[in-house]
C-alpha cells in the first residue's frame, strides 16, 4: 500500500472525537482511521482532551443504589454486541454498515456503480465503484462530500488520491475525478446533501437514482 | 530530599487491575472516581438525571466487560473511558449507532513499557493542567465543543456568535492548549 497522504482535516477530527459530527461523515472518518496510523494517534489525543475534561467536569452524585446494582451485575451473562471485522478492502464500519454482507451494487451506467450504506435527511453515504479511465460523473457539490479510497486510485484537478486518502469536496470545488488505469476504484463517499451531477444523469431523475 | 520516582495514575492502576485480575474492588474504586463525573458530564449536555444515571451504569458496565480492550500504552484511563462514554451517550440520544474505527490487535506477547504508560498519565497530568491555563471563553468554547452533544452549527445558536467565529475559538482554544502543553514540558 501506498502511503496514505490526504488525512482528516483537524476540525473534523475534533468534531469526530467529540461525537458532533454527522453519521455519513462520522463513517468516513472511522474507515481513514482503521487505514491510518496518523489519524489514529490525532484521535487518541483528542480522546485525552476529552477524558482531562471528564476529570475536570464537576462531580453529581449517584443514587445510593446505582453503585449496588451495577456491581450486582458484572457477573451476569451477556448477549455480546455482533463485532464486525474487516473484510477484504473494507474496514469494520463499512461492513457493520454492511451488515456484513457483501456491497448490493446498482448501476449508474458507463460501468460506474453505487452501493448506498445509509440514507437519511442529513445525509447520505455510499460505495462507489469506478471502472480503470472512467471518469466520476462530473459534478458540483451542493454541501460537504468526504470521498475515501478503498480500491485503486483517482485523480483530479487537485492530485491523486490512492487507498486511504481522503478527498473533501465542499462548494467550491468543481472537478472532474477520473479513475486510474489497474485495479477498478472503488470509494466511499459521504455527502450532507443531494449530488448536482452536470453530465449524462438529468437533476429529474436525482431522486430515482438517489444520488 | 529523595526524588519521588513518578507513579502509574490510580486510575490506571485500578483499571489495569480490573483487566487483569477482574478485580471488584478495584471496580468499586473506579466506580467511586467516575461515576459521579460521569453524571456531571452526561447532564451538562442536557440529559436529564434520571437517563444520564442509566447511561453512567452502561458506561460502568462496558468498563467492565470491555476491560481488556484496555491498553495504557495507547489511551489513558479518563480517555478510554471518555470515549466509551461518548459513544454510549451517542447511541442512546441519536437512536444511531456511532461508526468507530477498527480496534488495532492487541500482541498477547508484548511486555508491559512502564515508561511509555508513565508518559500517557504524565501528559493526562498536564492536559488538565493545560486546561486549567486557557482563557475562560476558549475554555467555555472546548467544553461546549466536547460536552455538548452539539454541532457547531448549534454551539453559534445558542452563543449568538457567528459560525465562523465559533470555529476559530475552538481552534484558537485547541492551539492555546497545544501552547500550555508545550510550556509544561
Ligand atoms: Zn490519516
Amino acid at each position: 500500500m501506498s502511503a496514505i497522504t490526504h488525512h482528516i482535516p483537524e476540525d473534523m477530527m475534533a468534531a469526530y472525537a467529540a461525537g458532533t459530527l454527522p453519521h455519513p461523515y462520522a463513517m468516513v472518518v472511522a474507515a481513514h482511521i482503521s487505514l491510518c496510523s496518523e489519524c489514529r494517534a490525532a484521535l487518541g489525543a483528542y480522546h485525552a482532551v476529552g477524558g482531562a475534561l471528564l476529570e475536570k467536569t464537576a462531580n453529581i452524585a449517584v443514587t445510593n443504589s446505582l453503585k449496588s446494582n451495577v456491581m450486582a451485575m458484572l457477573d451476569a451473562p451477556v448477549q455480546p454486541k455482533p463485532v464486525y471485522d474487516s473484510q477484504g478492502i473494507y474496514p469494520g464500519p463499512v461492513m457493520e454498515a454492511l451488515h456484513g454482507r457483501s456491497p448490493r451494487w446498482k448501476t449508474l451506467g458507463m460501468g460506474v456503480k453505487q452501493s448506498i450504506l445509509s440514507e437519511t435527511d442529513s445525509g447520505s453515504v455510499r460505495l462507489l465503484y469506478i471502472p480503470a479511465g472512467q471518469a466520476v460523473p462530473d459534478h458540483s457539490h451542493n454541501g460537504l462530500e468526504l470521498t475515501l479510497v478503498l480500491q485503486g486510485s483517482f485523480s483530479d484537478e487537485t492530485g491523486r488520491f490512492g487507498v486511504g486518502d481522503v478527498e473533501i469536496g465542499d462548494e467550491d470545488l468543481e472537478h472532474t475525478p477520473i479513475a486510474d488505469a489497474g485495479d477498478a476504484c472503488i470509494c466511499l463517499a459521504a455527502t450532507d446533501a443531494p449530488l448536482r451531477f452536470n453530465a449524462f444523469v438529468p437533476r429529474l431523475l436525482q431522486p430515482f437514482f438517489r444520488i | 530530599m529523595p526524588v519521588q520516582a513518578p507513579q502509574m495514575s490510580q486510575a490506571t492502576v485500578w483499571l489495569v487491575a480490573v483487566r487483569d485480575q477482574r478485580d471488584k474492588d478495584a471496580f468499586g474504586a473506579l466506580f467511586d472516581y467516575f461515576a459521579p463525573r460521569l453524571k456531571g458530564f452526561i447532564m451538562r449536555s442536557g440529559t436529564g438525571a434520571a437517563q444520564a444515571e442509566e447511561i453512567v451504569q452502561d458506561v460502568m458496565l462496558t468498563v467492565w466487560r470491555k476491560a481488556e480492550m484496555f491498553d495504557p500504552h495507547r489511551a489513558q484511563a479518563s480517555a478510554w473511558i471518555y470515549q466509551i462514554a461518548r459513544n454510549r451517550q451517542i447511541d442512546i440520544i441519536r437512536k444511531e449507532s456511532r461508526p468507530i474505527p477498527d480496534e488495532l490487535a492487541q500482541d498477547p506477547e508484548a511486555e508491559p513499557d512502564a515508561s511509555q504508560i508513565l508518559a500517557f498519565d504524565q501528559e493526562a497530568e498536564q492536559l488538565k493542567t493545560a486546561l486549567d491555563l486557557l482563557q475562560p471563553d476558549q475554555k467555555e468554547m472546548i467544553e461546549k465543543a466536547y460536552l455538548g452533544d452539539l454541532t457547531h452549527q448549534e454551539i453559534s445558536v445558542q452563543t449568538g456568535l457567528p459560525l465562523g467565529t465559533v470555529k476559530s475559538r475552538i481552534r484558537l482554544g485547541l492551539n492555546r492548549l497545544r501552547r500550555e502543553l508545550k510550556g509544561l514540558r
